[in-house]
């Protein structure tokens, strides 16, 4: 299934996005910490495409789907959405997009407000921004339910009447609700049982067909994500260290920490999995207050040379749609 | 039967809830040999966990053993006191949790918490201790264990802590090592390093190890045998191979499926299991799985499934497998083989 996807018709392009969290502390408030979570990315998502996120935790995946969203300052960077930057617009105005710009959270237990019934969950965001009162409110509701998989009776329960797998269906519909052009999945299947999360995914799927949805799906599953996503990312410590289709980067990964990736990932096969590989990077990720200088992923990667230390490296095309931030690609 | 390390007969465990009896192990029985590697695996609410708290006789109120017996060596731990138990915990199983923040105490030094489990079990001076929880967490790869032996758990990072969590588990040296999700609330590359270190130590110190996880990945690496538990019952038990290249039950042709396939070009829509698992307060009459199977007949949800064997040391809960079972193209095509390469 190649989607036949035009290169200028972008829906939303991140440029430079630097997300850094600055916390005061000591009796005067004298010292400052800042947590670099995200420093400097950049990347287009087409209309109708599904773009992937993957990194490991604190690498700013999440963050970055936060700050495109506006639901943290961006420090730095633009986020320009259908031809308009909406990274320095203030709230008011950003609420015209958040119309247009949904989100999907991971935790379906902790994101629907379990004092409301899932009809009015569903319909606040009818509220919010005007869309529909009474009898019509009442209709698009019921659309929505049937359209993912629940039934009209659901209406009038509440959140903790439903399983995981459900709920997390009732956050796909209130952010549907508002018919947008472009869902931000963080982490959305995590939190989910194996033969409940391909039930998601499927639905995902046939929405973005139906609806011509764009997807950004931020996970750490890199097998789900490689299934859903038409391009992916991979993140480390605040940077995206590449960027390419998904099959390229599965068959052609290009930086270390991709291919360490990719390696670690349990594949449910007890002959490939014995006779596979495995690169076991050592360490942990280094802290984002303090990362390394030059290439960041330098501290845990085999291939470090001097140069890596202190030269931070280019993000740049390798190969068609195909970008890496390694300094072995310019021996 | 007298080389077996650990058999668990027709266990039943339920918990005893306002809502009524909700009865998370309904009667399951396996064994395992001395140095095995044994994966259970299982969704949320299959009994995996509670099977694993009831032999360590760690169930809090208001669970209970209700019936069966789980001979560990020959005893049977179910009669149990209290204060037998402590004797068996640690020393003879040991076991490691999903969490290992919540599992180590923040307001002791991790060496302490080493020490403290070695000078429970073992006559030994508290130097002798000390020495001996600097080689544990050397053996489980903490770097520089001398200094690292005096650091709270917060100054551990999560690989770290689970790392400690096992020099802790296997200080005392145990049989048997319960762990239980020992790498869900890690990152993948994380995971790697935890899973290699188990392979390792499994080696090494050639202890028997139960893992029970969600990850069908997970157990295809470590474990040669694996047990499938859905709805409180073992659905299936066979070597690892047994299990992902022939499964014989549905539930498991369905976890394998609903997984997508890394090097698969073309993009595949999943198959996924439709529906959600039983209540257990309520559990159904006949095969839980009925419900969502594909394969399902009347008979299926009339009475639940006895064992079939297909191989040796394969067998499964279902009907499907009786002699007399009408022929279904689909049914036994299933396999995994073959289907992932590198």
């Amino acid at each position: 299934m190649s989607k036949q996807l035009n290169d200028n018709d972008v829906l939303l392009e991140v440029k430079n996005l630097k997300k850094h969290f600055v916390s005061k502390h000591g009796l005067l408030a004298q010292h400052t910490t800042r947590v670099q979570a995200v420093d400097g990315v950049s990347f287009k998502i087409r209309r109708g495409e599904t773009l992937g996120l993957v990194g490991e935790s604190g690498c700013g995946k999440s963050t970055t789907g936060r700050t495109i969203i506006r639901l943290y300052d961006v420090t730095d960077g633009e986020v320009i959405f259908d031809g308009k930057d909406i990274s320095k617009i203030s709230q008011s105005e950003m609420r015209h997009y958040r119309k247009r710009i949904q989100m999907i959270f991971q935790d379906p237990y902790a994101s629907l407000n379990s004092r409301m019934t899932v009809g009015d969950i569903i319909g606040e965001p009818l509220d919010i921004h005007k869309i529909a009162q009474g009898e019509e409110r009442q209709k698009i509701i019921w659309n929505l339910l049937e359209r993912v998989g629940l039934n009209k009776e659901h209406a009038n329960r509440y959140p903790h009447e439903f399983s995981g797998g459900q709920r997390q269906r009732i956050g796909i519909a209130r952010a549907l609700a508002v018919n947008p052009d472009f869902i931000i999945c963080d982490e959305p299947i995590s939190a989910l049982d194996v033969s409940i999360q391909a039930q998601v995914v499927n639905m995902l799927e046939d929405l973005q067909k139906e609806l011509g949805l764009t997807y950004l799906f931020i996970a750490h599953d890199l097998s789900m994500v490689k299934h859903i996503s038409d391009r992916i990312g991979v993140m480390y410590l605040g940077k995206m260290v590449e960027l390419a289709d998904s099959n390229e980067l599965y068959d052609n990964p290009n930086h270390p920490y991709t291919q360490a990736l990719l390696s670690a990932i349990p594949i449910p096969d007890p002959d490939v999995t014995k006779a596979a590989k495995r690169i076991v990077l050592q360490g942990d990720v280094p802290s984002p207050i303090n990362p390394p200088s030059g290439c960041r992923f330098r501290t845990r990667c085999q291939y470090a040379m001097d140069i890596c230390k202190e030269v931070e490296p280019e993000f740049k095309e390798i190969a068609p749609n195909h970008f890496s931030a390694c300094h072995l690609n310019n021996k | 039967m007298a080389d077996k390390l650990l058999v668990v007969k027709d266990l039943k465990t339920s918990f005893f809830t306002h809502v009524g009896e909700v009865q998370a192990v309904r009667g399951v029985s396996f064994d395992l040999s001395a140095g095995e590697a044994l994966g259970i695996v299982g969704e949320s609410g299959s009994g995996k966990s509670v099977t694993s708290l009831s032999l360590m006789k760690l169930l809090q109120y208001p669970g209970v053993i209700k019936e069966g017996q789980i001979l560990f060596e020959g005893n049977d731990l179910v009669g149990k006191t209290e204060k037998e138990m402590r004797k068996v915990r640690g020393n003879d199983i040991a076991m490691i949790f999903q969490d290992p923040m919540t599992s180590l105490n923040p307001v002791y030094t991790i060496g302490n918490q080493i020490i403290e489990a070695i000078l429970e079990h073992q006559n030994v001076t508290k130097d002798q201790a000390r020495q001996k929880a600097i080689k544990m967490l050397e053996l489980v790869g903490i770097p520089s264990p001398e200094s690292r032996v005096d650091n709270y758990p917060h100054e551990f990072s999560g690989g770290m802590r689970q790392r400690a969590m096992i020099a802790i588990a296997l200080s005392c040296e145990p049989k048997l090592l319960i762990a239980d999700e020992p790498t869900t609330a890690l990152d993948v590359t994380i995971q790697a390093q935890i899973l290699e270190l188990m392979k390792d130590l499994k080696e090494k110190i050639n202890t028997s190890i139960i893992l029970i996880t969600h990850d069908l990945g997970v157990v295809a690496d470590l474990c040669s045998r694996i047990i499938v538990m859905y709805g409180g019952l073992i659905m299936e038990e066979g070597t690892a191979n047994q299990v992902f290249y022939e499964p014989k039950h549905p539930y498991t042709m369905g976890l394998l499926k609903s997984i997508p396939k890394l090097h698969k070009k073309e993009k595949e829509r999943l198959i996924p299991i439709d529906g959600t698992p039983p209540d257990l307060v309520k559990p159904p009459t006949g095969c839980p799985f009925y419900a969502r199977c594909e394969y399902a007949m009347r008979i299926c949800q009339e009475q639940i499934p006895p064992y079939f064997s297909a191989n040796a040391g394969h067998r499964a809960m279902c009907w499907r497998m009786h002699p007399e079972a009408p022929i279904n193209e689909n049914y036994s095509k299933v396999s995994n083989k073959g289907v992932n390469h590198v």
